[in-house]
C-alpha cells in the first residue's frame, strides 16, 4: 500500500525524500563510473514491463481472487541494486502523476518503502545469499518467497511509521500494525511466488541473463555511503521510537499545566500565537502525542463523561483549537469556498470569451 | 482486463489535455512544479485537527483548472477513484478520537470527525495539485524540467523512456491476456504457472526490445547522454505567477482567513 | 569516394547460441545503387544488414563502406555513411515527440541547434510528416510511424539507406506513397524485404539468400523470371509478373 499526501506531514515527507534523494544520487554515480549505455532503455522498458505486469493478474487458487506482481525484487535480480532502484523509483513516479497512487510528497516515502527495502536490503542479503550464482530451482522460490516477504514486510512496517510519526491520522500503532503486516505477509508470499515463476522461466529459457544481472550486483563490497545511509536511518528508526515510549509522560506533565493554567484561559487564546508554538512542539517533538494519546483520551472520554473534563482532554490534546471561535471558523470556511467557487466560474467565463 | 485499458485511456486523456493552448499551459513547467511542490508542502504543514484554515487553499486547484481548461468532472472522478487508501486510514479517526471540539448549537462533533475531515480535504487538494500538474504540463515536460532542475539525467531519460514504451508493454501484455482468456475455461489455465510463463515471455520479448532500442540508438550516434532540443525560458508571467501564488499560499497559512472572515460577518450581524 | 561503396567479402556470423547465420557472403553495391535483398524467413537477410552499419561487427570476413573496413574503432564513422532503418519503427521512435526523435541523430553528430532545425525541417519535410512534428509517437499510424522513422535517419544526411522490411503493415495507399518516396532518393538503397512486388518498382537489382549464403545476384527482372531459382529460395514470382487477372 502506497503513502498518500493528505496522511503525511511535511517533516516525514521531508526526511523520506531526503533520503531517496541521497539514495538515488548514490546509484546515478555508481551508474555513472560503470556505465552501460544499454541501461538507460533497459531500465525504462522493464520499468514499463512492470507497469504492463501490473495489470495483468493470476487467480489465486483457493481465495477465488486474483493476484499480481509488485516487480521490486525481481528488477534487482535482473538488474542489479542501483539499476533497479531507479526503476521502481520512476515507477512509482509515474503512478503518483497519473493515477494519484500515493503523493508527490508522499512520493519519497513510497520510493524509500517499496524500492530501498527489497533492493538494497531483500535482494543482497536474502535472494542472493539462498539463490546464489548459479540456482536450482528450489533455491529460487525460497529466495524469491523470503526476500519478497521480508521485503514487504519492511516496507509496510515503513508506510505505519510514517503514517505514525505525521499525526494525521488517530489508528493507534497496535491497530494499524495489526492490520498492515498480516495482509502484506500473504501479498509478499504472493510476490514471491511470482517473482520464483518468472525466474525460473528466465533462468531456463535464457540464464545468460541472470548470470550477467549477477555479475552487476556488487559481491561483497559495500561503500562507506551505504553502510553510513544504513546506520542513520537506523539511528533514525530508534532514535524516534524510543522518543515516542518517552513522550508518555509529557502527558502527564500537559494535564497538569492545563489543569493550573486554567479554564478561562484556554478558552480564549490567541489563535496565532498558540498555533505557531503548537507547530513548534510537533515539528520539534517529531513525534506527535496522538496514538498514546488518543488511547487515554478515549478512556477518559468513556470514563468520565463530563464536559469540563472532556474540554481539558482537548485542550491537552491541541492547545489551538478553541469551541469558542469554531462557529466564526465555520461560517468564514463557507464564505471562503463560495469565494472560490465565483471566482473559478468568473475565470471560466473569461477563458471562454478570450 | 478492463483495467489494461481503462489504464492506457487514463495515460492518454491526461497527456491530450497536456496539448492545449491556454495561459496556464505556457506557464514555465518549471514554475509550475515549483508552484505545486509549495501548494502540498503548504497543505500537509496544518495540523491534523484545522480543517476551514485549509479552505482558501482550494482556490489554487480551482483557478488553475478554469485558466487551463480543464474539464472538472475528470478530475472529480479521478479524484474519487484515487480515494480508498486515504478514506480507508482516515475512516478509523473518528472511532479512536472522541474529544469534542466544535459545538454547532446542540450538536457536538468530536476531533476525530473533524481531523478525518481535515485527511479528505489534505486529500482533495494534494491529489488535484498533482493532475492539474500533468495536465497542463505533460508529462514528458515535467521529465525535462525535472532535469533542467538538477534531478539526475539518469533518472528522468530513463523515465521518460518508461513512458514511451508504457502503452507498447500494455499492449502487448492485454493481447497476450486476451489470448489466454479465450483458451482458458472456468478459471483454469490462468494459475500461477501460466501467468508465470506469459510473464517470462513478456520479459524476454522486452529486452529484446530494449536491445534493439539501444542498437537503434547507437545507430544513430548515441554516445551517452540524451540531448533534447528544448529551450525553456522563464518569462515575467511565469515569475508573477509564482511570485503571487507563493504569497497566497504563506498568507492563507499565516494567517486563518475564514475564521477572519467568519469573525467579521458576525461582528457585522451582532 | 571510392566507387565500391559497399563490398563485403565471405562474411561469416555464428549467433552465441550457435546457429549459423551468414556462410561466406561475397558482393560489391556500386554508389548509386537499388538493391534488394530477399530470401526466405531465416535465410540471413536480418544478420547481414546489422553488419552494414556496425551492429555486428564481422570476426570472420570483411565489410568495407567505401575506403573503411568496418572495425570496432571506426564505428562512428561508418554510422555517419549508413542510416538503417529498423523492420518495427517503434523501436526507432524512442522519444517524446517526432521532433525529438529526428532530431537525436543531428544532435548526437554534435551539430549547432539552427543546423538541427533546419535537418529535422528539411527530413520531415522529405517524407510529408511536417505537421506530425509535435505528436508523441503512441499517437501515430502505422504508415506514419514507418515515415518518421525514415526521416530520423534522413536527418543525419546518410550516404547509404539501408531498410529492413519497410512495406510490411502498410495499407496499399501507404505502401505506395513508400514506394514513390523510395524511388525519389538518391541514395544507395539496400532493402531487406518480402515485397517483391516493390522491388520491381525500387530496386534494379537484387541479390537473393539461402541459408545464410548469396543463391543468386543480378538484374532482379531476370532474378524474377528464373522459376526454378525461385523455387530454390522458397519465393514466387512477383504479382505483376504472375499474369493473372
Amino acid at each position: 500500500m502506497h503513502m498518500a499526501d493528505a496522511l503525511i506531514s511535511p517533516a516525514v515527507g521531508g526526511v523520506f525524500w531526503a533520503a531517496t534523494a541521497g539514495l538515488m544520487t548514490y546509484c546515478s554515480k555508481k551508474m555513472r563510473n560503470s556505465f552501460e549505455s544499454l541501461q538507460v532503455p533497459l531500465m525504462g522498458v522493464l520499468g514499463a514491463f512492470i507497469f504492463a505486469s501490473q495489470m495483468i493478474n493470476f487467480t489465486i487458487p483457493g481465495t477465488g481472487s486474483s493476484g499480481h506482481l509488485g516487480g521490486g525484487l525481481l528488477l534487482a535480480i535482473l538488474l542489479g541494486p542501483c539499476p533497479a532502484f531507479m526503476t521502481i523509483a520512476s515507477v512509482l513516479t509515474v503512478q503518483a502523476l497519473f493515477f494519484a497512487d500515493g503523493g508527490l510528497l508522499a512520493l519519497g516515502c513510497n520510493i524509500f518503502n517499496l524500492g530501498f527495502f527489497p533492493c538494497f536490503l531483500a535482494y543482497p542479503f536474502i535472494y542472493k545469499l539462498i539463490a546464489g550464482e548459479k540456482p536450482t530451482q528450489s533455491r529460487i522460490v525460497a529466495g524469491s518467497i523470503l526476500a519478497a516477504v521480508v521485503g514487504l514486510q519492511l516496507g509496510a512496517f515503513g508506510v505505519v511509521l510514517e503514517t505514525l510519526f505525521s499525526g494525521i491520522s488517530e489508528l493507534p500503532f497496535s491497530t494499524f500494525v495489526l492490520l498492515m503486516q498480516p495482509i502484506h505477509l500473504a501479498i509478499g508470499v504472493v510476490e514471491g511466488l511470482v517473482t520464483a515463476s518468472v525466474v525460473a522461466f528466465v533462468w531456463a529459457a535464457r540464464p545468460e541473463i541472470l548470470e550477467m544481472a549477477a555479475g552487476h550486483a556488487p559481491a561483497k563490497s559495500f561503500s562507506i555511503q551505504k553502510v553510513l545511509a544504513t546506520l542513520m536511518i537506523l539511528a533514525l528508526v530508534t532514535g524516534t521510537g524510543l522518543s515516542w515510549f518517552a513522550s508518555a509522560h509529557p502527558d502527564g506533565l500537559e494535564w497538569s499545566m492545563a489543569k493550573t493554567s486554567g479554564k478561562e484561559e484556554l478558552e480564549a487564546p490567541e489563535q496565532g500565537i498558540h498555533s505557531m508554538l503548537g507547530h513548534l512542539q510537533e515539528a520539534t517533538s517529531f513525534l506527535p502525542d496522538y496514538g498514546f494519546k488518543s488511547a487515554e483520551v478515549t478512556e477518559a472520554a468513556e470514563g468520565e463523561a463530563q464536559h469540563e473534563t472532556a474540554v481539558v482532554e482537548e485542550a491537552e490534546a491541541w492547545p489551538a483549537v478553541d469551541i469558542g471561535t469554531s462557529v466564526a471558523g465555520v461560517v468564514g470556511g463557507s464564505l471562503t469556498l463560495l469565494m472560490a467557487w465565483s471566482i473559478a466560474l468568473f475565470l471560466r467565463r473569461e477563458q471562454k470569451t478570450s | 482486463m478492463p483495467k489494461i485499458e481503462s489504464s492506457l485511456f487514463e495515460i492518454g486523456v491526461l497527456d491530450q489535455l497536456a496539448f492545449q493552448d491556454t495561459p496556464l499551459h505556457r506557464i514555465d513547467p518549471r514554475i509550475k512544479l515549483i508552484t505545486t511542490l509549495c501548494f502540498i508542502v503548504t497543505v500537509v504543514s496544518y495540523n491534523h485537527y484545522e480543517f476551514s484554515a485549509l479552505l482558501p487553499l482550494i482556490l489554487y486547484p480551482i483557478a488553475l483548472s478554469a485558466s487551463g481548461q480543464l474539464p472538472g468532472a475528470y478530475l472529480w472522478r479521478k479524484l474519487l477513484i484515487a480515494s480508498p487508501f486515504a478514506l480507508l486510514i482516515g475512516m478509523f479517526n473518528p472511532l479512536f478520537d472522541h474529544s469534542t471540539l466544535l459545538q454547532i448549537g446542540g450538536l457536538s462533533i468530536s476531533g476525530g470527525w473533524v481531523s478525518f475531515a481535515s485527511i479528505m480535504l489534505r486529500f482533495t487538494l494534494t491529489v488535484s495539485a498533482a493532475l492539474i500538474l500533468v495536465a497542463s504540463t505533460g508529462f514528458a515536460t515535467v521529465c525535462m524540467a525535472l532535469g533542467r532542475m538538477g534531478i539526475s539525467k539518469v533518472f528522468t531519460t530513463q523515465l521518460l523512456f518508461l513512458y514511451r514504451y508504457i502503452f507498447i508493454l500494455t499492449d502487448e501484455g492485454l493481447r497476450m491476456m486476451r489470448a489466454r482468456n479465450l483458451r482458458s475455461f472456468d478459471k483454469r489455465g490462468t494459475g500461477l504457472k501460466i501467468y508465470g510463463s506469459m510473464l517470462g515471455q513478456l520479459l524476454l520479448r522486452t529486452m529484446d526490445r530494449a536491445q534493439r532500442i539501444h542498437q537503434a540508438m547507437l545507430c544513430r550516434g548515441f554516445t551517452g547522454d540524451i540531448r533534447l532540443n528544448r529551450q525553456f525560458r522563464l518569462r515575467s508571467t511565469d515569475i508573477t505567477f509564482a511570485a503571487g501564488w507563493l504569497t497566497f499560499f504563506i498568507l492563507a497559512r499565516t494567517c486563518n482567513l475564514p475564521l477572519a472572515v467568519g469573525q467579521f460577518v458576525m461582528g457585522i450581524a451582532a | 569516394m571510392s566507387h565500391h561503396i559497399v563490398e563485403v567479402c565471405d562474411l561469416r556470423y555464428c549467433y552465441p547460441d550457435g546457429t549459423e547465420a551468414l556462410l561466406g557472403v561475397d558482393f560489391r553495391i556500386h554508389h548509386g545503387e537499388s538493391v534488394a535483398i530477399v530470401g526466405a524467413n531465416g535465410a540471413g537477410k536480418s544478420t547481414l544488414l546489422l553488419h552494414l552499419n556496425g551492429c555486428l561487427v564481422p570476426k570472420v570476413g570483411q565489410v568495407r563502406i567505401g575506403d573503411c573496413p568496418l572495425t570496432p574503432s571506426t564505428l562512428q564513422q561508418i554510422r555517419r555513411t549508413v542510416g538503417m532503418v529498423f523492420q518495427d519503427p517503434d523501436d526507432q521512435l524512442f522519444l517524446p515527440t517526432v521532433y525529438d526523435d529526428v532530431a537525436f541523430g543531428p544532435l548526437n553528430l554534435g551539430l549547432p541547434p539552427d543546423e538541427v532545425e533546419a535537418r529535422v525541417r528539411h527530413a520531415l519535410d522529405t517524407v510529408n510528416c511536417e505537421h506530425l512534428s509535435k505528436r508523441p509517437p503512441y499517437k501515430l499510424s502505422g504508415g506514419e510511424k514507418r515515415s518518421v522513422a525514415i526521416a530520423t535517419v534522413l536527418a543525419m544526411s546518410p550516404d547509404i539507406l539501408v531498410l529492413d522490411e519497410p512495406s510490411s503493415n502498410l495499407d496499399p495507399r501507404t505502401r505506395r506513397k513508400l514506394i514513390t518516396l523510395l524511388q525519389g532518393f538518391e541514395h544507395t538503397k539496400i532493402i531487406a524485404t518480402h515485397d517483391l512486388d516493390m522491388v520491381m518498382d525500387v530496386c534494379e537489382r537484387t541479390i537473393v539468400f539461402h541459408k545464410g549464403k548469396v543463391l543468386a545476384d543480378g538484374a532482379t527482372r531476370d532474378i524474377f523470371s528464373n522459376d526454378a531459382l525461385l523455387e530454390q529460395a522458397h519465393l514466387e514470382r512477383p504479382l505483376s509478373m504472375n499474369g493473372r487477372g
